[in-house]
């Protein structure tokens, strides 16, 4: 039965990660986007308290944290519909982390031990490395200085030397970089066998070879540093290269990648929560200065400012239900791939325009650090890019639509 | 008929439908008849209301009968229910074999051919939210079923599903609204084998219309009302039996009153329109039309008027949806096939995420008007919801219509292909109040 409400089953749990997002990161929310690079120690206590929940069975993924498809059917809390319809995980940690975003996005991407890399542990690891990991805070290192979408292309290498893989390269753009106690690095096995030879290595940072070069200074999402990593005659043990070691040609790079289905309603999911935070902003500003939105007047027979508060709230709601049913679909098995690079694409423009035109509507209160909204413009901007840009969201879709192979629409 | 108590049967009963009806007449709807132009091309065409019809005034004291809400079943959830999925799929076939390759002719004739309109009749189209208890098909409220059916109904052809689906909106306002007494009085005609040609009208014909603020009027007599004023989308007006109009009740606001079309002061004018021919759009002039105190649908209530206006906004986002779809799957296959430089257009990011942007900014509207429909059968408010899918439809549903064209270039412009069409179709999604429900 189509039925598009939050499930009943999560809804108290909204409500607590809303109250979290509230106390804990939107009262710092300021703070660290002043202190860039200092660490916001009041998450260490939130961590503790996702990792219980968790522990417990009582909250799904605070933080960033993947989905092992396999672990479905055992997650709590799901709620069955007619059919076996399942509300799980996936959704769970999407409708957590639009709350936790509402907060702020940098400080929910800097959680201790829900990083990137804690996701592609929990999608691709064997079960003895999950168990081996566990605990860890894992940052994750695709980006090159010459590669950014085109991740097929890395030039970092991984030489087999008796037991041991030997890394050489150097990672930008690695989210908890420095904070993180670990690091999954892709890098590849061969270059000439192209993306198959593409896997990823889980690196602990007290590994001799690995080290912090430099932090990024950024337009937004401050909270959260962003490091350039160098990996120079790095060994790491054959065991922590994660997934399988064969270069399977027709598997490919379509295993690694298919970690994004499951990240990328993620990341769709921060946009609409700092979204959702300028919206509600904007809405109360609209109220004290006595401007009226009526759901029931044509958009055109009100003010300019109402029409257009609707006309983004409208973006918003889809982009909302778009990223509600990637996650759905994962949750019940379906291909989500498509549906995955919709909702990201459609979230990340959507989150990036709601976020700026509102500035514009509050002009120059708008723009003072007075208010939020400059911040979550900040913000929102790289959302639209990272976990794959707007582009590249777009690449995907028109391919699957279309039945073209990359080589044909490149 | 239709006396059946499971509400779970609907898909069954309309397949059951179809299945009773003679084959050849299926195949032979394939065959686009001759048919006469319709006095309809020549704009401001007048006639007086069709008289074929009178409906027998039935006296009752009981209570109306209403559809009860859907529950809320708690789990977020994209599947239509098997009942859905039926119909789904006994309407997509009709759209895809007798709608389309329709489309033309039933827009050259500025008419719906009575076939389709008979065969739509035939699927229990007016039943749908007629309850059970008054020769209808349900129990519950679906205003997702509703949905479901007009986006089905125009991918086919829009303009045919506008005037497929004008009669089940009035039967639907009985449903809704009516009193016992004038559910009694008209819903049988509609539950019956010659459901009579219908239509709902709230638009009014000037810049920046509100369906709040109208300007027909009708004014409280002694033994009824008297109404004045110019209604516009009006569907198959000429040939329309019975009205439901908005009109404003001096000292209440704007409420429906039902007309029947033999009443005096009525005058039907074809207004022809950029699209939607086949509905065969008509303007309704009422002058010093009396009607009596029955008229008034309901109570008259800003509730059920404002929830008819919200309904209607979501089986036109419905429709944008269906219209859409057609959009992108023909200029799928068209950018595949089409070459320029050597290669098929389709290669090019320009062309390709053009079409990528149809098919994610569709499906973001198509969740938004389900959710609204999902609310709305729910008994939870959906206004919010449906402003948001007006808008969505709206806005890109004219982008999609644009784009469509578009990406046919010079060929989109020329009529061999129907993306021109879609185009002036998909203009009246934020244009029309009224008309249709779901």
């Amino acid at each position: 039965m189509i039925n598009l409400e939050t499930p009943r089953k999560f809804r108290a749990f909204v409500d607590q990660a809303h109250k979290v997002a509230d106390n804990f990161l939107r009262t710092n929310s300021r703070k660290y986007d002043r202190a860039e690079h200092t660490y916001p120690k009041e998450l260490d206590m939130l961590a503790s308290l996702v990792d219980g929940m968790s522990a417990s069975g009582q909250g799904q993924g605070a933080g960033a944290a993947g989905v092992r498809r396999g672990d479905i059917e055992d997650d709590a809390p799901s709620a069955k519909g007619v059919g076996g319809v399942k509300n799980g995980a996936n959704m769970s940690s999407l409708l957590s982390i639009i709350e936790m975003c509402w907060g702020d996005v940098g400080l929910l991407l800097t959680m201790p031990r829900q990083g990137l890399g804690n996701s592609a542990i929990a999608s691709v690891a064997t079960d003895e490395q999950l168990e081996r990991y566990k605990g860890t805070w894992a940052a994750m290192a695709i980006t090159e200085p010459s590669t950014g979408s085109d991740s097929g292309a890395i030039t970092t290498t991984a030489t087999k030397d008796g037991d041991h893989y030997v890394l050489n390269g150097e990672k930008i753009f690695v989210t908890s970089g420095d904070r993180a106690d670990s690091v999954v690095v892709w890098a590849t096995l061969d270059k000439s066998l192209g993306r198959a030879a593409i896997k990823s290595f889980l690196v602990t940072k007290d590994t001799p070879g690995i080290r912090v070069e430099r932090l990024e200074h950024k337009l937004g999402i401050r909270a959260s540093d962003t490091a350039v990593i160098v990996l120079d005659n790095c060994r790491v043990h054959e065991s922590n290269l994660l997934g399988s070691a064969d270069v399977d040609p027709k598997e490919g790079f379509a295993g690694a990648m298919a970690t994004f289905d499951n990240t990328r309603p993620l990341v769709a999911g921060m946009a609409i929560g700092c979204a959702r935070a300028s919206l509600e902003l904007i809405r109360e500003l609209f109220e004290e200065a006595g401007v009226e939105i009526d759901y029931d007047k044509p958009a055109q027979a009100q003010s300019y400012a109402a029409a257009t508060f609707i006309a983004m709230e409208a973006d918003w709601e889809a982009a909302l239900l778009l990223t509600l049913e990637a996650a759905w679909l994962a949750d019940n098995r379906k291909p989500n791939s498509m549906e995955a690079s919709m909702a990201k694409a459609k979230a990340g423009r959507v989150g990036n325009d709601i976020t700026l035109r509102c500035v514009e509507l509050a002009s120059t209160l708008g723009y003072s650090e007075h208010s939020f909204l400059e911040k979550w413009s900040r913000d929102s901007k790289i959302l639209d890019i990272f976990e794959g840009t707007q582009q590249i969201q777009q690449l995907i879709v028109a391919r699957r639509l279309l039945n073209l192979s990359s080589a044909e629409l490149r | 008929m239709a006396n059946r108590k499971d509400p779970m049967g609907i898909g069954l009963q309309v397949l059951n439908r179809i299945a009773s009806m003679p084959a050849i007449d299926r195949l032979g709807l394939r065959r686009t008849t001759e048919k006469a132009v319709y006095h309809g091309t020549k704009s401001g065409f007048q006639t007086v209301g069709a008289v074929n019809r009178t409906f027998k005034q039935v006296r009752s004291s009981g209570k109306p009968t209403r559809l009860a809400r859907t529950k809320d079943s708690g789990v977020f959830d994209l599947s239509p229910t098997e009942d859905q999925q039926m119909i789904v799929e006994v309407i997509t076939d009709f759209a895809n074999e007798v709608l389309r390759p329709g489309a033309e002719a039933a827009e050259a004739s500025n008419d719906t051919p009575k076939e389709v309109l008979a065969q739509t009749c035939e699927f229990g189209l007016t039943l749908l939210n007629i309850p059970d208890a008054l020769g209808g098909l349900s129990e519950d409220r679906s205003a997702v079923t509703g949905v479901l059916v007009a986006e089905a109904l125009a991918a086919g052809d829009m303009g045919q599903a506008v005037a497929c689906l004008a009669p089940a909106a009035v039967a639907t306002a009985l449903s809704l609204w009516g009193s016992a007494e004038q559910q009694e009085t008209y819903l049988p005609a509609f539950a019956s084998e010659d459901i009579p040609t219908a239509a709902l009208t709230i638009a009014e014909p000037r810049v920046l219309f509100d369906p709040f603020v109208l300007e027909t009027t009708a004014t409280k007599t002694a033994d009824g009302y008297t109404l004045n004023g110019l209604k516009s989308a009006v569907v198959r007006g000429a040939e329309a039996e019975l009205f439901i109009v908005g009109a404003n009740l001096e000292g209440n606001g704007p409420a429906l009153f039902i007309i029947e079309s033999n009443t005096k002061g009525i005058t039907i004018e074809s207004d022809p329109s950029m699209g939607l021919r086949a509905a065969g759009l008509s303007r309704l002039v009422l002058k010093d039309v009396k009607v009596p105190a029955i008229a008034l649908l309901g109570e008259g209530s800003a509730d059920d008027y404002r929830e008819c206006v919200r309904l209607s906004r979501l089986a036109w986002a419905s429709l944008a949806l269906g219209t859409g779809r057609a959009v992108l799957d023909y200029v799928s296959e068209y950018v595949k096939g089409r070459t320029a430089f050597g290669e098929p257009i389709a290669n090019r990011q320009s062309v390709a995420f053009m079409v990528a942007n149809i098919a994610i900014e569709l499906e973001g509207m198509r969740l938004v008007t389900y959710k609204a429909a999902s609310r709305a059968e729910q008994g939870l408010d959906f206004s919010r919801e449906v402003a948001l899918a007006r808008r969505l439809a709206s806005e890109y549903g004219m982008k999609i219509g644009t784009d469509g064209v578009q990406l046919l270039g010079g060929h989109g412009f020329v009529k061999e292909h129907p993306v021109e069409r879609w185009y002036r179709d998909l203009r009246a999604v934020g244009v029309m109040e009224g008309t249709l429900l779901v």
